[in-house]
């Protein structure tokens, strides 16, 4: 019995920090900035690939290198999405600030066209996006020193945009039928790639006679603990931190107290965005990656951030938890054994088998969270006193 | 009043202005709120706008500070036009704004407000870990509060911490939009007292809207406005009882 418990607790816990993991970086991006971002899923796959480019490498490499790839591959993930989240950032989130609607229409654009561009990346493509940078940047960067930017802006940025494509697509198109078919060949393709755990993350630890924790689990609840507490020391215990509290509270008034509040949004997104990264690179250990992953995590990860309650770290970390065990209790059938197999609570049993597979429970989760939400709106963890009202 | 009349600004070469505003222009939309003013504020002086509620007061300080942006007009600060300036680096230049109706943050612990304001200080100065005690002694019912949520403070302490808040800044000008509004009288002495020990001892500037009127007489020089534009001005001195009927009373 008490194995049982126990055994159902780490399972319990070990979902819920695959959920906490991923809402983090959410927990952040929405939650702080209340940004909702759409494409936090594909940053994950980002951070995945990421994950699956540096395994490869490290085969190549072999040795103990394969065992050890994971340490390169977590801060690697990081960066990857961090950066890719600067750069939505800078080009299409910062002019949607305060237009939640346009936002998530934009998000949703840009995880499809993310999607796309793990499908179909290709080295004649990344030629083609390389010459587009140089062209369209270079080209804007000359101008703006040699000319009077100020006033042809307007065109000059169109035309510059048009041009730069342009040119760019017809060197992609050239270049892709000038070389051989394994030149241009898709470097996933659409279809799913797997990663291979480091061999010290594929055992588990045993103890007594049934109870299993599998390493891979072990390391993502460690991970999870980390990433936690590296998280609430950056905002609670940095300067960096302070002003992005300040900016999330209050971004007209930060401003005018001297915070440069671009920067401190870029800077928000792009943690927010990198912690997507490593969840993306934890999330290798637990199955095949696709260049669909996202989509299979981004419901989860708002669930956890609106359960828990927007703005709340604390939230998301009880939330995370409840769900995650909510979701072993009544998916591994053990609500339906807690009852007594008499005549009298027969229907309880029966209804409690009915939900005991992954997806049904899931289904059960998700109508107790919308029950859950009718009783207590802003969450579990609801901002309080005066200043609510401010 | 029979002490000596501070100069008039721009009169006197010793005193270059620390913010000087020409030909404003601001709109709403096509509602045209600011009418062509003119306003000089000279170093270590404290001037009043004052004017009754709707005539284009705070406007104008937002668009001292560039939370607004004048459609005509040219604002310098120690003689550099900083229209184009954002918000963020203007406070960064030394322009510290106290606006209505506080703006604490309300998350923030009355210590982080405290040394969120040293973001201010920009390149001018190091900030630091600790608030000094300098603060302290201006505002000493902050000391005891320093672990409490910003929001959760009353209006006059949230008065205080803002004003505070500004001050760790080390702001060279200091805007402050009806800094009583609301407030009960002891803590508007105890405010107003805390403003003029400010100017003493740093010997800053400061643009005061106000309609106190006692407060109002604390500074050297004043401007009423009336439907957007500057309708009267001159040392506070000369500001009588009739002046004050006709721009202020209601």
């Amino acid at each position: 019995m008490l194995e049982g418990l126990i055994g159902g607790l780490f399972n319990g816990i070990s979902i819920g920090a695959v959920l906490l993991i991923v809402a983090l970086g959410l927990a952040i991006v929405f939650g702080l900035m209340g940004v909702i971002n759409l494409a936090h899923g594909e940053l994950m796959m980002f951070g995945a690939y990421t994950t699956f480019v540096v395994q490869n490498v490290a085969k190549s490499i072999g040795g103990i290198a394969p065992d050890l790839y994971i340490f390169a591959a977590l801060p690697l993930a990081f960066l990857v999405a961090a950066s890719l989240g600067l750069l939505l950032e800078r080009t299409v989130i910062r002019y949607l600030y305060g237009r939640p609607l346009e936002t998530l229409l934009a998000t949703w654009g840009v995880s499809l066209i993310l999607i796309q561009f793990i499908r179909s990346v290709s080295l004649p493509m990344v030629i083609g996006l390389g010459i587009f940078a140089v062209l369209f940047l270079v080209g804007r960067w000359v101008l703006t020193r040699y000319t009077d930017w100020e006033r042809i802006q307007s065109w000059a940025n169109p035309v510059f945009l048009g041009l730069s494509a342009a040119i760019a697509v017809l060197a992609w198109i050239l270049i892709g039928n000038a070389g051989s078919a394994k030149f241009s060949r898709a470097w996933f393709s659409t279809r799913n790639v797997d990663v291979t755990p480091p061999s010290w993350l594929r055992g588990g630890i045993t103890l007594g006679n049934t109870l299993q924790f599998p390493s891979a689990r072990l390391f993502i609840i460690v991970l999870t603990i980390l990433c936690l507490v590296a998280v609430y020391w950056f905002l609670n215990g940095t300067a960096w931190g302070l002003r992005i509290r300040s900016v999330t509270q209050n971004r007209g008034m930060s401003a005018c107290l001297g915070i440069p509040t671009g920067q401190v949004d870029a800077i928000t997104f792009a943690l927010g965005s990198g912690l997507a990264g490593i969840a993306g690179c934890a999330v290798t250990l637990l199955g095949s990656v696709g260049p669909n992953l996202g989509a299979n995590y981004i419901v989860d990860a708002f669930m956890v951030v609106v359960v828990g309650g927007v703005g709340k770290l604390v939230g998301s970390i009880v939330a995370a938890l409840v769900i995650g065990i909510t979701t072993y209790l009544v998916g591994s059938g053990t609500m339906a054994l807690l009852f007594p197999p008499t005549g009298f609570f027969q229907p309880a049993i029966d209804f409690f088998t009915f939900f005991a597979t992954t997806s049904m429970a899931k289904v059960m989760v998700f109508a107790l969270i919308i029950a859950f939400l009718q009783v207590r709106p802003a969450g579990l963890f609801p901002p309080k006193g005066r200043s609510v009202e401010l | 009043m029979t002490t000596t009349l501070p100069a008039p600004a721009l009169q006197d070469p010793m005193t270059a202005p620390m913010l000087e505003v020409s030909g404003l222009n601001f709109y709403y939309g096509e509602s045209h709120i600011l009418r062509d003013v003119s306003m000089t504020i000279p170093k270590g002086q404290m001037v009043c706008l004052i004017g009754r509620n709707g005539v284009g007061k705070t406007t104008m300080l937002k668009n001292i500070m560039g939370v607004l942006r004048p459609r005509r007009g040219e604002i310098r600060f120690e003689g550099q036009v900083v229209n184009s300036f954002p918000p963020d680096r203007r406070a960064r230049l030394g322009i510290g704004y106290v606006p209505q109706g506080r703006e604490v943050i309300p998350r923030l612990t009355v210590r982080e407000n405290l040394l969120i304001g040293q973001e201010a200080l920009g390149s001018r100065g190091k900030a630091q870990k600790e608030v000094p005690e300098e603060i302290y002694e201006l505002f000493p019912v902050l000391k005891d509060m320093l672990d409490r949520m910003g929001g959760d403070l009353s209006g006059g302490q949230q008065q205080q911490l803002a004003i505070a808040r500004a001050i760790m800044g080390q702001p060279k000008l200091l805007v402050l939009d009806e800094p009583t509004e609301g407030i009960q009288p002891s803590i508007i002495l105890d405010i107003e007292a805390a403003v003029k020990k400010i100017i003493k001892t740093t010997g800053i500037s400061v643009l005061l809207v106000e309609q106190h009127l006692h407060f109002v007489r604390q500074a050297d020089y004043y401007y009423a406005m009336q439907r957007g534009g500057i309708v009267a001005n001159g040392p506070t001195s000369e500001l009588t009882n009739d002046i004050i009927q006709e721009f202020l009373a209601v």
